[in-house]
């Protein structure tokens, strides 16, 4: 639907439509302005029911519901207008990747078919594997003449369905192009291919007295590729920034098989349009990121974990704040839990012990510090922590003493996302709130789901990112329709993100207008349309489909 | 009764070490330095037996550089009540303090500190010795308890029954007090250190004394010569039949 007509329909339904609030043109203009909503109904696809599921951390699938639900707020449709496989395509793949690029086994399919939550299926009948940005550019270049849908695939481990195909999508996974092509070890920049493993690529250049400028925990799966294609952020974002400031190039393969070579490895180069910054966060919807090169920071050798507890959120807040001063240029992580966190990990993870046993407190604090001097960065911790006990910010704490404890500590807050996998079903929902309303939205879903499901509060505080989970037995239209769209429009009166980091990929394509003004997502619509005029790239996704 | 736990500061367990490119040992400089995991599960074990009653008092003691003391801080933020710190810097890489000098000094130490139990790891992770305990024993002529997993005292009749882990299985034995115990993985899981417990360490003393100051002689009659690495493991190859496999076993491994 173009523009006018929408803008036509709306005044026609001005009274129907919600009543945006006072009209503001700041730059983050969060008007809630809602495309005409639509009713709730659950997604069924043409998912293959009772298919055997290959997915290893989908092994609660088969208690679960197979019926895979979205939060699309209307029922998808199978765009016509793409050409469906035949012999002939496999053939040419064939004759470009080899026998081994193209995968048609059933069992290697159904993995690549599911995202890491087992939430969203798609059934796509191709699996290619190139290895060279040459090849990935042959087969864009081919599947955009054919009009064939692709999906770009990495690690897989992206949490809004960005990563699996909607539909028969042809993926292209990027796990053969996983060479690190050079290191500069004196200005740490890293150039390598899209498919590297992240830990993998921080095992590298810790060797060389560097660290990668982000940690999550899907480090061990998620590629670098997808992770700059989704503006990833993870836990030490408060420290080195986003992927917008550390990525300096990137090589990227357009719809039509064009090869954008903007691998360069300066600091600073200011001609012309910084075009990388287009696809980084793009979702894999304006091109395929085939190579990177990233500044990594210096790696330095003193790293302080304090497990914290507080009685109340507001705590928590004058904590930060109090660490922001006091531990100023060496805090590198401010993570905070709330108990039904810790107890998720205790009963569900193998292997951790809970640091403090005994608090009977409601809130968790994870600090880290990172600087260039043990003794005097313990002795500034220590000394911040205990003050901070003094003022009753803190009510218990403890410090870890060597690094097996510090990755304990680190492992309950990594694995609440996977203990929260093996309870059954999961809503998750990644928000950007002002740090003093951030744990209000817990609260009110708390009270609105009731006994039928779990909630959880947990994230980047320093970021103002909270990660939101609703945890029951199985998906249940009756707890989705108590959190959408309600969770949604809370976080846009608040004037907040609805996706911090975790990108709008299928769960989110209709829900950008919560965080975006209508001006803007055109914009965006012009861009789609003129890198990728097919719309090849990761369709479905992103963006809603009534704007393209 | 006084329970002495001797800590030791080693590299720290999760660091990936490395050789230093002259070999002379390995690289510790920048490298993060924690208390020696065994030793942890010591100074655990003195406490949970000074919060059941069994010992009054819980010092620790290490030997060691300035840098040493850190180790003993942790002890103490742990719970001991008190530390002795035996100042030995050893400059030269090629004669590091071996476990018979450092029997030698905690014999000094214990015969000052008359202890009813000295509680030591039953190994260094950095050279895997695991002597320090026995030879304490010897010299002190003091029962042992090694590779402990349970440790049970009794109080009026002061005598400890341990439980130590051996190859056939687990052994029990009965010691008289004083005695020598060291520890094994099992006997427990190390507390952290909380708030409170540093906040409280920052008031407990640590004893500077140095090897003279007790009387020991601690020259080293071992030198190291060189560190170098394993040599790197080979790649395994695939073979695609029994002849070539019995091909390989004569001709390439001599085994047939």
């Amino acid at each position: 639907m173009s523009w006018r007509a929408a803008a036509r329909l709306l005044r026609r339904l001005g009274s129907v439509a919600a009543e945006p609030p006072a009209r503001d043109h700041t730059v983050n203009s969060r008007r809630t302005f809602h495309w005409i909503p639509s009713p709730q109904h659950p997604q069924c696809g043409p998912r293959t029911m009772g298919r055997y599921d290959a997915q290893h951390s989908a092994n609660k699938a088969s208690e679960v519901q197979m019926h895979t639900f979205g939060s699309a707020a209307k029922q998808i449709q199978r765009n016509p207008a793409y050409s469906e496989l035949n012999s002939d395509d496999i053939s040419y793949f064939k004759s470009i990747l080899g026998e081994n690029g193209v995968v048609q086994d059933e069992d290697r399919l159904a993995v690549a078919n599911v995202d890491w939550m087992g939430k969203y299926r798609g059934a796509s009948q191709l699996l290619l594997l190139p290895k060279s940005t040459t090849e990935v550019s042959k087969i864009l270049s081919y599947c955009n003449s054919r009009r064939l849908a692709v999906v770009p695939q990495g690690g897989n481990t992206g949490l809004v369905g960005g990563s699996v195909p909607v539909y028969d999508e042809v993926i292209v996974g990027l796990t053969g192009m996983d060479k690190i092509i050079s290191f500069d070890n004196v200005n740490g920049i890293l150039t390598c291919e899209a498919g590297c493993v992240l830990e993998n690529l921080s095992t590298f250049v810790e060797n060389e007295g560097f660290i990668m400028p982000l940690d999550l925990g899907a480090k061990g799966s998620c590629h670098i590729g997808g992770n700059i294609s989704t503006n990833a952020g993870g836990l030490r974002f408060i420290r080195y920034g986003s992927l917008h400031g550390n990525v300096l190039g990137l090589e990227v393969v357009l719809a039509n098989g064009t090869v954008l070579d903007m691998l360069t490895t300066l600091r600073k180069d200011n001609t012309g349009y910084d075009l990388k910054h287009l696809f980084i966060g793009s979702e894999g919807s304006l091109g395929v990121v085939t190579k990177i090169s990233v500044l990594t920071p210096a790696k330095l050798p003193s790293t302080n974990v304090a497990f914290l507890s507080c009685n109340d959120y507001i705590s928590c807040q004058k904590l930060l704040l109090a660490a922001r001063r006091n531990l100023g240029e060496i805090l590198s992580a401010f993570e905070f839990m709330d108990h039904h966190c810790i107890d998720l990990a205790m009963r569900h993870l193998e292997g951790v012990q809970n640091p403090l046993p005994a608090s009977p407190y409601k809130f968790f604090v994870l600090i880290e510090t990172t600087g260039s001097d043990g003794s005097y960065d313990k002795a500034k911790l220590e000394a911040f922590l205990l003050r901070a006990m003094e003022d009753g910010l803190v009510a218990d704490g403890v410090i870890a003493q060597d690094i097996s404890q510090a990755s304990n500590f680190w492992r309950i807050r990594e694995g609440i996302s996977e203990a929260s996998v093996k309870v059954g079903a999961v809503y998750k929902y990644d928000l950007s709130i002002p740090v003093e309303k951030l744990y209000d939205i817990v609260e009110e879903m708390r009270s609105r789901v009731g006994d039928n499901a779990e909630v959880l509060g947990y994230g980047h505080l320093g970021d103002g990112n909270l990660h939101l989970n609703i945890l029951s037995k199985k998906y249940d239209d009756n707890i989705l329709a108590q959190i959408e769209p309600f969770v949604y429009e809370w976080t846009s009166a608040q004037r907040g993100s609805i996706s911090a980091e975790h990108g709008l990929g299928l769960m989110k394509a209709e829900k950008i207008h919560y965080s975006k003004s209508p001006e803007a997502v055109q914009l965006m619509a012009s861009i789609k349309r003129l890198l990728d005029p097919n719309s090849i790239l990761n369709p479905y996704k992103v963006l809603p489909p009534s704007v393209l | 009764m006084k329970i002495l736990v001797a800590v030791k500061r080693v590299v720290d367990y999760a660091v990936k070490v490395r050789v230093k490119p002259d070999r002379t040992g390995v690289e510790t400089a920048n490298v993060k330095m924690s208390m020696n995991p065994f030793c942890e599960i010591a100074v655990e074990e003195a406490l949970r037996l000074r919060e059941a009653g069994a010992a009054a008092e819980v010092v620790a003691a290490t030997i060691g550089p300035a840098q040493s003391a850190d180790t003993l801080r942790t002890a103490l933020a742990m719970g001991a009540d008190r530390a002795v710190h035996v100042l030995h810097d050893s400059p030269d890489p090629a004669r590091p303090l071996l476990p018979l000098s450092v029997a030698k000094i905690l014999r000094a130490v214990a015969l000052q500190e008359k202890p009813g139990l000295v509680i030591l790891g039953k190994q260094a992770i950095d050279d895997d010795c695991n002597q320090t305990g026995q030879m304490l024993a010897g010299l002190l002529q003091w029962p042992q308890g090694t590779f402990a997993s349970k440790v049970v005292l009794d109080k009026e009749k002061q005598k400890a029954t341990v439980d130590r882990e051996v190859d056939g299985g687990i052994e029990t034995i009965c010691l008289d007090l004083p005695a020598v115990i060291t520890t094994d993985l099992r006997l427990n899981q190390p507390r952290y250190a909380t708030l409170p417990n540093i906040m409280k360490a920052k008031s407990k003393v640590i004893k500077k004394v140095t090897p003279e100051e007790l009387n020991v002689d601690i020259r080293s009659d071992m030198e190291v010569i060189q560190v170098t690495e394993p040599p790197k493991r080979k790649a395994g190859v695939i073979l695609s039949s029994v002849d070539e496999l019995l091909d390989k076993l004569k001709n390439e491994a001599h085994v047939l």
